[in-house]
C-alpha cells in the first residue's frame, strides 16, 4: 500500500540545479550525473511519480504556477488530506445516499480515509517553474479534442465493450455505471479487474495514478531497460535496438524498443492491444517517451501521443520523476480481489431484489 | 604389453576426457572453477538474459510416473480422469519426471504429509495456478514459462512471464520484511560466482507444484544461482520451514537459457483467463456449463 506518504523527496528544492532547457529534444546530463559502464546515463532507481500538477489545465490558465500560488495550494492539499486522515466517530450515522461529497469516507459509498491515499503533495517543477499541466503540447495544456470519428467510435464502444482502465475515458463515458457496466466482468475497468493498473499508471504513457502507490522501479542493463509500476507489478521491458514485434502480436502495454539520443533514452511503442485504449485511442497508438535527467536525483519523464483515428495532432507532455528510498511492497491485487466478484454479485442481487419488488 | 598399455592409457585418457565434459556440461555448483562466467555490469558474474527450466518439476517436484491426469477419480480398474477435466484427454495427463527433490523425498512432518495428500486430491480447487494466483518462491523458477534476470550496477530484478510476477532482489537487506508477500522479500549476496538469495516473509497461500506440496508462513528458501556454462546456470533452492517440514532439504535443477535470437517475456497475464471460472457465475446472463462446444468428436 501507500508506502511513499511518509517519505516525500522534497524535489522543489531540486529546481536550483536545474538548468536544461525541458523541450530539448537531446539532452545533455550534467557531469555528476550516474552513468553505466558503457557510457549511458544510469537511471536505475526507484521513483515517486506522485504529483499534484494535473495532466490537463483549466482552459486559458497560464503554464506556470506563481511560486506563492504553488505554497497556498500545496498547503491546501495537506490540509486536506489531514482532515480526511481524521479518525471516524464510531457512533456516527450512515453517510446519505451517494454520500456528502466530502473528502474521505462519507464522501461517497466504500470512499477511502485519505489515510490509505498518496495522490502527489507537490507540483511538478521543470526549469525551476512548477507546472500547471502535464500537457505541454498543445501549448494551452489541453488534450486536443478527439475526432468526430473517435467519438462516435468511442460511443459505440463503451455500449458493449469492457471499459478501459482510464479514468478520463470513464468520466466521459456516460454509459459507464449504467449500460450493462455490472453485467460481466470483462465490462469492469482493468484496474478493478486487476489486469493493469488504474488510470495509465503502468502506461505508456505512464501517468501518476493521483490516488496511491505512484512508484516505478527502473533496471537498466545494455540489452533491455525494465520499468516497473508499482501498481498491480507491471513490468514494462523495454528492448534496445531491434524491430518492433509483428503486427500480430501486441501486447497490454504495447511492444516497447529503445534507443539513445545523446543523453536521453528515447522509447518508441506500438502493437498495443484493443483493450488498453489510452483515453480512447485504437490499437494504433504511438508513444514516444523520452527518459533524461533534470539532477542527479530527478528525471524528467516526457511522453509524446500520436493516434490519428483519435486525435487530429501528437501531443506531448512532460513531469518530473524525483527518485525515493522507499521500497515497493508487492502488489498482489488479484490474489485478494473480493471486490469484483462481489461487485457482479451485488448487483445480480439488486436485480433479484427489483424483480421481487416489481410483483404483485 | 606395450600395446596394451598404450591402449590402456588412451582409454583412461579417454575417460577423463569424457568426465572432464560431463563435470562441465553437469550444472553442480561445485563445478564452478570449470567455467568463468563473463562479468556483469556490476562486475559479477552475469546471469543477465532469459532463462527457463526444462522439466516437469511444476507437475510434481518428487520423482514420479505418468499419470492419467492432475485430477483423477476411482475407475474400474484404478483412476481415471475426473469429470472437469476429462475432455482434455492426452493433453490433460501428466508427464512422468525423475524430481528436482534432492534424495528424492520431501521430509514432511506426518500431519503436513497428510495435509499434502489432501492437496493432492483436491488441487482442481486448491491450487493457486488455476485461479492466476502469484506463483511464490521457488515455483516460479520452474514454472513452464521464461523469466528473465536484470543485473545492472546496481541492482537486480527478475521478471516471470507467468502472471507477470516480479521479483527485485535486494542487494542491501532492507531489514526485516514488514508484511507476508506471495513472492517473499528477497534479499541477495554474492559468494564467489554464485548469487545467494535469502528469501522470507512469504504468505502461506502458494505452493511447490501441482501436486499439492506446499509449505507455511515460516517458509524460509536460500537460493543459489551458479552459471556453469554459457547458456547454463545451475539453480538449487533449500527449503526451510519447521512448521511442514522434519529438516531443511534441497532441490537442483539447471536453467537453460532461452537461445532464440528473438527471445523474449511476452504477456500472459493469466488473469484475464480465469475470470469465467473465478466470477462467470455472476454473470447477468451465465454462460451454458453444460455446452461443450470445442470438445465434440468429429464424428458426431
Amino acid at each position: 500500500m501507500p508506502t511513499s506518504r511518509l517519505a516525500f523527496v522534497p524535489f522543489v528544492s531540486f529546481v536550483t540545479f536545474v538548468s536544461l532547457v525541458s523541450m530539448a529534444q537531446v539532452r545533455r546530463a550534467p557531469s555528476t550525473m550516474p552513468r553505466t559502464a558503457d557510457g549511458h546515463p544510469d537511471f536505475t532507481g526507484t521513483y515517486d511519480a506522485g504529483t499534484l500538477t494535473p495532466v490537463e489545465r483549466a482552459p486559458g490558465t497560464p503554464a506556470i504556477i506563481p511560486a506563492d500560488e504553488v505554497k497556498k495550494l500545496e498547503k491546501q492539499a495537506a490540509a486536506r488530506m489531514t482532515t480526511g486522515d481524521a479518525p471516524i466517530k464510531g457512533d456516527r450515522t450512515a453517510p446519505p445516499v451517494g454520500g456528502d461529497g466530502s473528502v474521505g469516507p462519507a464522501g461517497n459509498v466504500g470512499g477511502y480515509n485519505t489515510f490509505w491515499l498518496d495522490p502527489g503533495s507537490h507540483y511538478t517543477v521543470i526549469n525551476g517553474q512548477a507546472r500547471a499541466s502535464i500537457v505541454v503540447d498543445p501549448p494551452d495544456g489541453r488534450v486536443p479534442a478527439i475526432t468526430p470519428e473517435a467519438r462516435q467510435r468511442i460511443a459505440a464502444r463503451t455500449r458493449t465493450a469492457a471499459a478501459t482502465s482510464d479514468t478520463i475515458s470513464r468520466e466521459n463515458d456516460p454509459g459507464y455505471e449504467g449500460g450493462g457496466a455490472y453485467d460481466d466482468p470483462e465490462r469492469r475497468p482493468l484496474g478493478e479487474r486487476c489486469l493493469l493498473g488504474f488510470g495509465s499508471t503502468s502506461g505508456p504513457p505512464i501517468l501518476p495514478t493521483y490516488f496511491y502507490n505512484n512508484l516505478h522501479q527502473i533496471v537498466q542493463t545494455k540489452d533491455s531497460v525494465m520499468i516497473l509500476t508499482e501498481m498491480v507489478h507491471d513490468a514494462r521491458i523495454v528492448r534496445m535496438g531491434g524491430q518492433h514485434l509483428p503486427k500480430t502480436i501486441r501486447k497490454w502495454m504495447g511492444d516497447s524498443i529503445g534507443r539513445w539520443e545523446g543523453d536521453t533514452l528515447v522509447v518508441d511503442t506500438t502493437n498495443f492491444t484493443d483493450k488498453t485504449r489510452f483515453r480512447g485511442s485504437t490499437p494504433d497508438l504511438h508513444v514516444v517517451e523520452r527518459f533524461s535527467r533534470l539532477d542527479a536525483r530527478t528525471l524528467l519523464y516526457r511522453f509524446t501521443i500520436e493516434d490519428p483515428a483519435t486525435w487530429p495532432r501528437p501531443w506531448t507532455g512532460e513531469y518530473a520523476w524525483p527518485a525515493t528510498s522507499d521500497l515497493i511492497y508487492e502488489y498482489a491485487c488479484h490474489e485478494g480481489n473480493y471486490a469484483l466478484g462481489n461487485i457482479l454479485r451485488g448487483a445480480r442481487l439488486k436485480e433479484a431484489e427489483d424483480a421481487a419488488k416489481k410483483k404483485p | 604389453m606395450p600395446t596394451l598399455l598404450r591402449t590402456l592409457v588412451t582409454a583412461a585418457a579417454g575417460a577423463v576426457a569424457a568426465s572432464v565434459f560431463w563435470i562441465a556440461a553437469a550444472p553442480t555448483a561445485t563445478q564452478t572453477a570449470a567455467y568463468r562466467a563473463p562479468r556483469g555490469a556490476d562486475g559479477h558474474a552475469d546471469l543477465s538474459g532469459i532463462w527457463q527450466a526444462l522439466n516437469e518439476a511444476n507437475y510434481d517436484i518428487e520423482p514420479h510416473v505418468a499419470r492419467p491426469a492432475m485430477a483423477v477419480r476411482p475407475g474400474p480398474y484404478g483412476p481415471v480422469p475426473a469429470p472437469p477435466v476429462l475432455q482434455l484427454g492426452a493433453v490433460g495427463s501428466v508427464p512422468p519426471g525423475m524430481g528436482v527433490v534432492e534424495g528424492g523425498e520431501i521430509p514432511y512432518t506426518p500431519d503436513a504429509l497428510k495435509k499434502r495428500n489432501e492437496n493432492r486430491e483436491n488441487w482442481l480447487t486448491s491450487d493457486p495456478e488455476i485461479k492466476c494466483y502469484l506463483p511464490g518462491v521457488p515455483r516460479a523458477t520452474y514454472m513452464p514459462y521464461p523469466l528473465q534476470i536484470f543485473q545492472s550496477q546496481k541492482a537486480l530484478f527478475i521478471a516471470y512471464e507467468y502472471a507477470g510476477a516480479v521479483r527485485n532482489i535486494y542487494m542491501k537487506d532492507p531489514g526485516p520484511p514488514p508484511v507476508d508477500a506471495w513472492m517473499g522479500q528477497s534479499v541477495g549476496r554474492w559468494e564467489g560466482d554464485s548469487l545467494v538469495v535469502d528469501v522470507k516473509g512469504f504468505t502461506d497461500q502458494s505452493w511447490f507444484d501441482r501436486s499439492g506440496n506446499f509449505h507455511s508462513d515460516q517458509l524460509h528458501v536460500v537460493e543459489r544461482y551458479t552459471r556453469v556454462g554459457r547458456d547454463v546456470i545451475d539453480y538449487e533452492a533449500t527449503i526451510e520451514d519447521p512448521k511442514v517440514f522434519t529438516r531443511p532439504w534441497q532441490m537442483r535443477m539447471p536453467l537453460y537459457r532461452r537461445v532464440e535470437p528473438n527471445a523474449q517475456l511476452m504477456d500472459f497475464k493469466c488473469v484475464e483467463f480465469v475470470e469465467e471460472l473465478m466470477y462467470g457465475q455472476w454473470r447477468k446472463k451465465p454462460l451454458d456449463t453444460k455446452d461443450t462446444k470445442g470438445a465434440k468428436d468429429t464424428k458426431d
